[in-house]
C-alpha cells in the first residue's frame, strides 16, 4: 500500500471508506462556507449604520450598537455557517489526508458562483463558466489515487 | 486601477500564513479525543482557527488597495503551499495527481476571475 503516512495515536486509519466518508463532509463545508458567505452579504447590506451621529458618543452607543449586530439575523446565520462548517471540516480531517481535502475547499468558488448567478441576478459568461469547469475537474482529478505512485 | 506590490506582497503572506491554519487543524483532528477535557486541551484548533483569521485580516487589509481579480486567485496558492506542508509534515505521498488537480483548480480560480472583471 502506497500510504505509509506517519498517524498521531488514536487517529482513524485512512480506509477507502473514511477517505470517501471525509471527502463527502468536506464537500458538505464548501456548501456551507457558500451559504456563509452569500448570508453575510446578505447581512452587511441591510445593516444600519452602526454609529448615529447624533447619539452622542461611541460609549453611550454601545448598546444600541450591540443590538443592532445581535439582532442582524442573516450576518449571525452566517457566521453560524462558518463555525459549523470549521468543525465539520475539522472531523473530517480525522479520516483523510489534508493534501486531498484542503482544495477541495476550492468548490465553495463554485457554489458562490452559483448562488450569485440564481439569487443575485449575476451575469454568466465564458470566462466564469469555462473557470467552474477546471475547478470541478481539478477536484475530480485530486482525488484519484496514482495507479503507478 | 492599478495593484501596489505592497498589496500582492501582503495577500503572498496571508495565503502563506493561512496554509499553516491547515496544519493545525490536520494536526489538532489527528488527536481529537472524544471528551469534553479533550475537546478543550486540544490547543492545536483554536491556534489553526486564529491564524486563519490572522491570514482573512490581512487579505482584508491588502484588497482595499489592489484589483479583486488579481489578488482574489492568489489566495488559492494557500493550496500548494498546504500540499508542501502535508507532505513534509504529515509525510502524506506527493502523487501526480494532486499536482495536476491543484494546477487544474488554480487556474480555474483565476480564469473564473478574469469573468468577474
Amino acid at each position: 500500500m502506497s500510504n505509509s503516512s506517519i498517524q498521531a495515536a488514536g487517529a482513524p486509519a485512512t480506509s477507502k471508506r473514511n477517505r470517501t466518508k471525509a471527502n463527502v463532509m468536506v464537500v458538505a463545508c464548501t456548501v456551507l462556507g457558500a451559504a456563509a458567505q452569500m448570508l453575510i452579504k446578505r447581512g452587511t447590506a441591510i445593516m444600519p449604520p452602526l454609529l448615529d451621529p447624533s447619539g452622542g458618543s461611541i460609549l453611550e452607543q454601545a448598546p444600541m450598537i450591540a443590538w443592532k449586530i445581535l439582532t442582524n439575523l442573516p450576518l449571525f446565520g452566517g457566521l453560524a455557517c462558518y463555525g459549523i462548517s470549521t468543525i465539520l471540516l475539522v472531523l473530517a480531517l480525522r479520516y483523510g489526508e489534508l493534501s486531498v481535502l484542503y482544495p477541495i475547499i476550492a468548490l465553495t468558488y463554485v457554489w458562490v458562483s452559483v448562488l450569485s448567478v440564481g439569487l443575485l441576478g449575476e451575469s454568466v459568461n465564458i470566462y466564469k463558466a469555462a473557470g467552474l469547469v477546471f475547478i470541478v475537474l481539478g477536484v475530480t482529478v485530486l482525488g484519484r489515487k496514482d495507479r503507478d505512485a | 486601477m492599478k495593484t501596489p506590490v505592497s498589496s500582492i506582497l501582503l495577500v503572498l503572506f496571508a495565503s502563506f500564513i493561512g496554509s499553516f491554519g491547515a496544519i493545525f487543524l490536520k494536526a489538532g483532528a489527528d488527536r481529537l479525543e472524544r471528551s469534553i477535557k479533550g475537546v478543550l486541551t486540544n490547543w492545536r484548533l483554536p491556534v489553526g482557527v486564529c491564524i486563519y483569521l490572522t491570514s482573512f485580516a490581512m487579505y482584508t487589509v491588502a484588497v482595499k488597495n489592489g484589483e479583486l481579480t488579481i489578488l482574489y486567485p492568489m489566495v488559492s496558492l494557500g493550496y500548494l503551499w498546504t500540499l508542501i506542508w502535508s507532505r513534509l509534515i504529515f509525510k502524506e505521498p506527493l502523487t501526480r495527481n494532486k499536482f495536476i488537480g491543484v494546477g487544474m483548480i488554480l487556474f480555474g480560480v483565476v480564469v473564473l476571475n478574469l469573468g468577474n472583471r
